[in-house]
Parts: C-alpha cells; sequence; structure tokens
C-alpha cells in the first residue's frame, strides 16, 4: 500500500499557504462539467456540498436520514474552538495547534492539525455571518468560554446546541444550494458501496430505503463525510443510525483504514439502567466547570443516597489525583480515572450486571456559591435532560454519570488534501482519521467537520478535478457500475434469505459487549485476542442465523440494521487487531501492559505512526502498514496534567 | 426506576399500533407488551415489540428515529392523540415509561398531515420542510465571502431571542397537532431566528414572501390560533413567532406594493 502523505515542505506555519498557492484551479465555465458525490450531510458534507456549489460544480449530496438537517453533528452541545483570542489571555493559533496536538497525545498529523488551527477563525467568521446565534455579552461581541483541557476560553458556543445551530448553518447554505438546482439532494439513501473505475473512484452504489431500489451513479470524484464508527459498541452516544457501513465498503475497495482502536470515552454520560437500553446520553463536558466528580471513600457507602455520606467519607480523585487541572481534565484521564474507582468497587448507583458503574458529579459547591438561579441559567437544559431521563432532580441530589463511547478518531487513510489512497476519493470530518490522535480535545471535532468542509476540501478537490479531463467521467452502465449493483444486490438478497432465528440487534448488542469488554478503556493481549476469536464466530453465526424480517422493497429498518451489523462485525475484528498491535498505551488507550503506576506509557521509539489497514479478503485477517509521524516543529513530551 | 426491593418496575401494556404501506390505506393492529422496565425510553418499548414480532416471523413497524436525545427531529409519533406524547417540552426519543400505567392501553401513529404522507407504519415524508427552507431560510454567505466575526455586534437580547426561535428542531409536531395543519409555527421560527439578527436584514423581505408562498404550495393549511402547536413543540416554540411572521409578511407585502415602479422585471437575481 503507498501511504504518500504528501505534506509540503517548508514551516509549519506556511505550508498551508504555500500549498493552496500551488493548487491547481479549474476554469470557471468548466467546472459545471464536473460531478462532485459528497455522501453525508454532516457539518463536512453540508459544508462541502454547499461550498463545491457556490463553485459553479455540479453536485449531488447523498444521506441516509429524511432531512440534511438531521445529521449526527447535530447532537453536539458544548461549543467549537477557535484560535481568535478575543479573551485577551494568550491564545495564539500555534497555541490551539499545540494543544490539540498535545490533546492527541502525539499521534496526529503535525501539518494537519496545524491548517485545522489556522482556518479556525474563518470558520467563526462563517457561521456568524449565515447567522448562527452564538452566545454574545452585552456589548454585542461574541462571548467564549473555556472547555475540557484547555487553559485559555477559545470556545464558542450556541447555549448547549452548538452543534445543531452550527449545523443548521451549513443546512441551511446547502439547502439554498438545493433551491437554486445547484445541488441534487438524495435523502433516505444509504451508500452501500464505491465504483471504482480504472483504479479511481468514479461513483457510487446506494439503496433508497424507501423503495428499496439500488442505484448507481457515476461523477468525477467522491467525497465521503460519513461520520464514525462509535456504534460498534453497540451502545454510545451516537445516533441509532450512525455507521460504518460507507467507509467500511471504501475500505474493502482498497481504502486504508487508519488507527480503528482510536475511540474516544466521553467521562460525562448518564449511566446504563438495563438491558434493553439502546442510547447513552451525553451531558455536555461544560458541567465539569462548576461540578465536583465523586465517589465514596468507602465500598461500605456505595448503596447509601449521597447526601448521607458525609464529606470527609467523599474523595474527590480526580482534584486529587490532578490537582491543576482536578474537574477539567482531558476527556481520556477523566474517563479512566471514573473506571478506576467503578472497578475498585467504589462506583455508585444502580447495579446492573453485578456492578455499580457511575460516578457522582455533584454541584452542590456551585449552587451554594453561585445561586440555584445561576446554575439553572448555566444548565437549565441539561439539568432538565439528566431529570427526564432518570426522573432525579440534580438541583437536590448529585447526578451520576458514567464514561461512554463518543467519537472515534480513527478513520479512513487520507494525505494531507484529505484524499484516500484511492484517487478521487477524499474523506472529510469524522470520517477521516488526521487530526485528532489518539484523543479528540473537547469543542475540536465541530472545528474540524467545517474546517474540512468549508476551507480545505474546496481547494483540494478542484486540484485533483484539474487533472480529470471534463466530461471524462464514465456512464453508470458501465461494466464496473454493473458488477458492484450486481455485488449489493446479491448481499440485500442474502441477508433477507438466511430467515434464521436471531434479530439483527442480537448480534449488535452481542458485538458491542465484546469491543466494549475487551477493547474498551483498558486492554490486554489475552482479551483482544480472545476478542478477535469470539467476533469471528459471532460473524458465522450471523450469517447462518440472523433473522431479517420485511422486505426489500420498502422502508425495512431491520435490513437496514442487518447490513450495518456485518459490516460491523468485519470492522470490529480490524478495531480489536489494532488494539493488540498497537503496544503501548496512548490517549485513551490504555493498554494494562504499558504503564508507569497506573499512568499511560507511550512508546514514541516504536509508535509514532498511524497504523493503516488494508483489506485482503473476505473472511482474512486486514494486513497492518505505517505511515511514520514526522514532528518537525513539535517536541514530543510525557503527558502530564498533574 | 428500581424499587427498594431491588427489582426494577414493569408495566404490561396494550398497544394500538399503526400499519400502513405506502399508497395503500392503513389500521391499527393490536399487541400486547409484557415486561417493559419504567426506565426505558418510549422508543425503548417499540423496540422490544418489534423484537417480539420478529421472533414471531413477522414484519416489524417502521418508525423515524435517530439520535435519541431529543435534538435531531427525526423521531415522530401521535401517543394517545398527542405528537410526542403527554409530557410537555420532550420528543419522542425522550418521553419515558414511568409516564405510563401498568395495564394502559397506547395508541401509537403517524404524524396526521397532508403534506407528511405516511411512507410505512409510523414513518411520514417530512420533505415539505425542507422545501421551505430551500425558498428562503438562509442568509446568503458564500464560503469564504465573511466578514470578520466581531464585525456584527448582535445586541445578547437580539442573539438570546434568535436563539430561543432557532431551537426549532423540525419535527413536525407543530403542523401533526394542527387541526388545519398549518406549518406557521414552523416557518414563523425560522423567520423570527434569521430576520430579526442584523446579518438577516438584507434578505428580510424577499426571505419571509419566498417561505410563505412555498408553505401554502406545499399544502399546510392555514393558522386560526387554536394553539396546539405551542401546546405540542418538544421545543417550546410560543405563538409569538407566528404574530412576528404575519407582522413581517405584511411589512414586505406593503414594501412590495409600493416600491413597484411598474416596469417588468430586469431579473439579474
Amino acid at each position: 500500500m503507498h501511504l504518500d502523505s504528501k505534506i509540503p515542505a517548508g514551516p509549519l506555519a506556511d505550508k498551508w499557504n504555500n500549498h493552496k498557492a500551488k493548487l491547481r484551479l479549474v476554469n470557471p465555465a468548466n467546472r459545471r462539467k464536473y460531478h462532485i458525490i459528497v455522501v453525508g450531510s454532516g457539518l463536512a458534507g453540508s459544508a462541502a456540498a454547499a461550498s463545491f456549489a457556490e463553485m459553479g460544480y455540479e453536485v449531488s449530496c447523498f444521506c441516509y436520514q429524511d432531512s440534511p438537517r438531521r445529521a449526527h453533528s447535530i447532537a453536539a452541545q458544548g461549543g467549537i474552538n477557535a484560535a481568535k483570542n478575543y479573551q485577551n489571555d494568550g491564545d495564539s493559533v500555534r497555541r490551539l495547534f499545540q494543544d490539540t496536538i498535545k490533546g492527541g497525545d502525539y499521534r496526529a498529523r503535525e501539518a494537519n492539525v496545524y491548517r485545522l488551527a489556522q482556518v479556525s477563525t474563518s470558520i467563526i467568521d462563517q457561521c456568524v455571518a449565515q447567522g448562527v446565534p452564538f452566545a454574545r455579552e452585552y456589548g454585542g461581541l461574541l462571548a467564549n468560554r473555556s472547555f475540557g483541557g484547555a487553559q485559555v476560553s477559545r470556545t464558542f458556543y450556541a447555549r448547549g446546541q452548538t452543534g445543531q445551530q452550527l449545523l443548521i448553518g451549513a443546512y441551511s447554505a446547502l439547502s439554498r444550494q438545493i433551491g437554486l438546482g445547484t445541488v441534487k439532494m438524495y435523502t433516505r439513501h444509504e451508500m452501500l458501496d464505491l465504483v471504482l473505475v480504472d483504479g479511481k473512484a468514479k461513483g457510487i452504489v446506494t439503496r433508497d430505503l424507501v423503495t428499496g431500489a439500488v442505484e448507481s451513479w457515476s461523477s468525477d470524484v467522491v467525497v465521503v463525510c460519513t461520520g464514525g464508527y462509535g456504534n460498534v459498541f453497540y451502545l454510545s452516544t451516537n445516533a441509532q443510525g450512525c455507521n460504518v457501513t460507507a467507509t467500511f465498503r471504501a475500505h474493502r475497495r482498497g481504502a486504508g483504514f487508519a488507527n480503528p482502536c482510536y475511540t474516544q470515552i466521553h467521562p460525562t454520560c448518564i449511566p446504563v439502567h438495563g438491558e434493553d437500553q439502546s442510547k447513552l446520553t451525553l451531558m455536555s463536558e461544560s458541567l465539569r466547570n462548576d461540578g465536583r466528580v465523586w465517589v465514596p471513600k468507602n465500598k461500605a457507602d456505595c448503596a447509601k443516597p449521597a447526601a448521607e455520606i458525609p464529606e470527609d467519607a467523599r474523595d474527590y480523585f480526580l482534584e486529587r489525583k490532578y490537582p491543576s487541572y482536578g474537574n477539567l481534565a482531558p476527556r481520556d484521564i477523566a474517563s479512566r480515572a471514573a473506571k478506576e474507582v467503578c472497578d475498585e468497587g467504589r462506583g455508585v448507583g444502580q447495579v446492573v450486571d453485578g456492578k455499580r458503574l457511575g460516578v457522582y458529579l455533584d454541584f452542590s459547591a456551585a449552587i451554594k456559591r453561585l445561586g440555584e438561579a445561576e446554575v439553572r441559567a448555566r444548565y437549565g437544559n441539561l439539568f432538565d435532560m439528566y431529570e427526564n431521563i432518570t426522573g432525579e432532580n440534580a438541583y437536590k441530589q448529585p447526578m451520576r454519570i458514567f464514561p461512554a463511547v463518543h467519537y472515534t478518531m480513527g478513520g479512513l487513510w487520507v494525505d494531507y488534501n484529505l484524499q484516500s489512497n484511492i484517487p478521487g476519493l477524499f474523506v472529510g470530518g469524522e470520517a477521516n482519521f488526521s487530526d485528532h490522535g489518539a484523543n479528540r480535545l473537547g469543542a475540536s471535532a465541530l472545528m474540524q467537520g467545517l474546517a474540512d468542509g468549508y476551507f480545505v476540501l474546496p481547494y483540494t478537490v478542484t486540484d485533483y478535478l484539474a487533472g480529470e479531463k471534463s466530461g471524462s467521467r464514465p456512464s453508470n452502465e458501465a461494466p464496473e457500475f454493473k458488477a458492484v449493483i450486481k455485488d449489493v444486490n446479491d448481499r440485500v438478497a442474502k441477508l433477507l434469505s438466511i430467515n434464521g432465528t436471531k434479530s439483527p440487534r442480537y448480534y449488535h448488542k452481542a458485538l458491542g459487549k465484546i469491543t466494549w469488554e475487551q477493547c474498551g478503556m483498558a486492554r490486554d493481549k489475552a482479551g483482544l485476542e480472545g476478542a478477535i476469536r469470539d467476533l469471528q464466530a459471532l460473524r458465522e453465526d450471523f450469517w447462518k442465523n440472523v433473522k431479517v424480517v420485511g422486505s426489500g422493497d420498502a422502508l425495512a429498518p431491520e435490513l437496514e440494521r442487518a447490513g450495518r451489523v456485518a459490516d460491523f462485525l468485519d470492522f470490529g475484528i480490524m478495531m480489536c487487531l489494532d488494539a493488540l498491535t498497537r503496544e503501548e498505551s496512548c490517549g485513551g488507550h490504555f493498554r494494562t501492559e504499558h504503564q508507569d503506576a497506573g499512568e499511560a506509557k507511550r512508546d514514541d521509539a516504536h509508535y509514532a505512526h498511524a497504523a493503516v489497514w488494508q483489506w485482503t479478503g473476505e473472511g482474512q485477517l486486514p494486513a497492518r502498514h505505517v505511515e511514520p509521524l514526522v514532528y518537525e516543529e513539535t517536541q514530543l513530551s510525557t503527558r502530564s496534567y498533574k | 426506576m428500581v424499587q427498594d426491593n431491588g427489582k426494577e418496575e414493569t408495566l404490561a401494556l396494550k398497544l394500538r399500533v399503526w400499519r400502513q404501506r405506502r399508497g395503500q390505506p392503513g389500521a391499527f393492529e393490536e399487541h400486547s407488551l409484557a415486561a417493559v422496565p419504567t426506565s426505558a425510553s418510549f422508543l425503548e418499548m417499540m423496540d422490544m415489540l418489534n423484537e417480539q414480532l420478529i421472533k414471531a416471523g413477522k414484519d416489524t413497524f417502521a418508525f423515524d428515529h435517530d439520535c435519541r436525545e431529543g435534538i435531531c427531529g427525526m423521531c415522530s409519533m401521535t401517543i394517545n392523540g398527542m405528537p410526542h406524547g403527554p409530557i410537555p417540552g420532550v420528543t419522542t426519543c425522550q418521553l419515558h415509561m414511568r409516564n405510563f400505567r401498568d395495564g394502559e392501553t397506547i395508541t401509537v401513529e403517524p404524524w396526521r398531515a397532508r403534506a407528511f404522507p405516511v411512507l410505512k407504519d409510523l414513518a411520514v415524508d417530512r420533505s415539505a420542510f425542507d422545501k421551505v427552507i430551500q425558498s428562503g431560510g438562509f442568509i446568503t454567505v458564500r464560503t469564504g465571502s465573511a466578514p470578520e466575526a466581531n464585525n456584527i455586534p448582535v445586541p445578547k437580547p437580539v442573539a438570546d431571542e434568535a436563539m430561543d426561535a432557532a431551537e426549532c428542531i423540525g419535527c413536525g409536531a407543530c403542523v401533526a397537532s394542527c387541526k388545519n395543519g398549518s406549518a406557521m409555527l414552523f416557518v414563523g421560527a425560522k423567520i423570527n431566528h434569521l430576520n430579526i439578527l442584523p446579518q438577516g436584514q438584507a434578505e428580510r423581505d424577499r426571505r419571509t414572501l419566498a417561505m410563505v408562498k412555498t408553505m401554502d404550495e406545499a399544502g399546510f393549511g392555514n393558522c386560526t390560533n387554536y394553539g396546539e402547536c405551542q401546546a405540542h413543540c418538544p421545543k417550546s416554540i410560543t405563538l409569538d413567532v407566528i404574530a412576528k411572521l404575519n407582522r413581517d409578511y405584511l411589512r414586505a407585502r406593503v414594501k412590495e406594493f409600493f416600491s413597484s415602479t411598474g416596469k417588468p422585471s430586469k431579473g439579474g437575481d
């Protein structure tokens, strides 16, 4: 596998500008002759599709939801980072870059992260002009807050609904183009495969979820912005429909998949309450600004109501272990610390599967200091949400929280231009791997999605198209397209015909149990090897005994889930294999064999690289390749938040 | 909810659920469902029903849902005659079974509105909402052409009011709850979000006229002040936005009338 990162030469601060100046252009009159397919309509997809159409390209955009406005970017609560330095607290592009690369535990690509920090300021300009109602100060200028793991206030926010407001901004830009006829929008369409012609990505095959029609679409370039794979764990904060199918199908067609074992576990989620639970709900990390995290010092106190546990019998473990960051320690650190105290038997809340998996997030000190009205003004909607789900009033008793899978840093391998190793296949947003390394800092996912969509892909895709002859794209009647359509139809028919005894959800739950227990916050060799064997057996069972009800010619949610679970099963094996072969602890990925008295021990000498996996065939284990991470201006140090 | 004896409280339910194929008439089907934990969400209860149907080899009920945290706007069930069920200010996915009684009969239907045809069972087509937005629910700003963000000060009360309106999740409960099938709350919310911001002034009249026109063409009814939309909106958007939509519409029509020079339009936009 040829992995050329194409990082431009020159000092870090000049790379993007120098590179942009060299990227080729397409004459405005010729742009309409090129057809761009964008898959996914979240921040990256909507922003890219709208921007391409404004430039004059012919664009088709696909999403599985009933409207592009529903993509899961909408659920991001906390905020978006930008190096505006409006607070005069010493922020700069260089500092945002340094925080992000350190937050990623030095496993991200330096040049990409620097570019991300550079374009962050333009994102805020763009969104404000679109009418995104960011929080304001009384003078009318933009407000900021500090957010998980940062020592400056650089996070812009719109109440607890920042993702929603940014997505509506991108959706409105996209909608304008749909109204003008420059973007053709296909909702309730799921990408089920990628079509290659002469080794280049030239189209996709989709299934119309309403009619069941399987169709092919040809284009000059394919841009995949289909989000992450958190649902491989079954329970996650992702939407129910989030899946790995689009990126995994591209992987099966030859695209390298980088760092699949990098997943982010978010510390502030509502704990699991029972067997029939379908989803974990995130409570914004901003709660940690004023809430204090604790568990009882003594196991015997765990079953008591919080109010009956005296102050001196409480262990504020984040403040104890990480005095300089305290409750604001980065996500991976806070998550692992919570898991540790629960594993010690000091968790709180109800017993599920024989364990109490929860820690308190207590606002009593904040209510005493600020008053209940101020706490309500800051977090009222989150307290309401918590009460609605748990039936408990967090003004009167502490919230209970536990870590949950939230974001996936791994994704399709891309070069500096966000192009995968398949020419003509570009990947944006959470679906690619490049910017967050082994851990993502709060408020940087929205930043990356919009950076890719608005300010990177329009330049780099144009450069690619300048090298493709206009009008040279194949017809979707070409044999390559017909062959892929046949593959997709065969697979759908196979899923419908097995007629076994167990539902797709049964397999999804079984898959999640294995991956969460063996490839979650802490991993070891024996557990991962066992997980790979278990997943292989589960996959075999799936293809013999799954029962998919419904028909192929109408809305068939079970068929949709079955197809996604089938890909997750293959993907889960690759994820565990990636975790097994990364013999170090980095970010939230704790290999128990590699630690310094409980703190993660990185191995820069052997693992300062991205692991890139290549599909080798049905039922085979994928092959591992590496892209060494070259740090030109960054000194690798041990991350310490003590 | 866990009882003192450590066991989770559960419900046995009778469910009347709408079954329909696209383009065909539909009907209710009755099912019994036992051991529903009170801590489950309404959609998790529906998942349990579907798993029970799969075991019996029957087709499941199709329903729309995605984020299951009350923000994407995809879930859309009329529960006991009320869009998103009996609890104010929540979506179907955030409704929990502790709000129902053991032995209760629950009726589950899709959104009922002419502009939202049924696709299957409980899932409807809400693309009419997207068309309204496409006609004018935006501020025109090309990527890269925006001025520095702090060059446009927005007074905090204005930003807060815009945000109140912008919380709309586009679920369509307002339309489903309205006897007239009116989309005025949805359109009013978007108009209020964009028309009061300084950035939205250039296109204010044009936006209002275009969105109202598209709304009418899409088959939504008129507002006659029943107020059901406000009562069922999961984001508690208020009727104020409809009053302000009417004001902006009147303003735009009057300005359009008096600004006409009588010359035919030269286009150019």
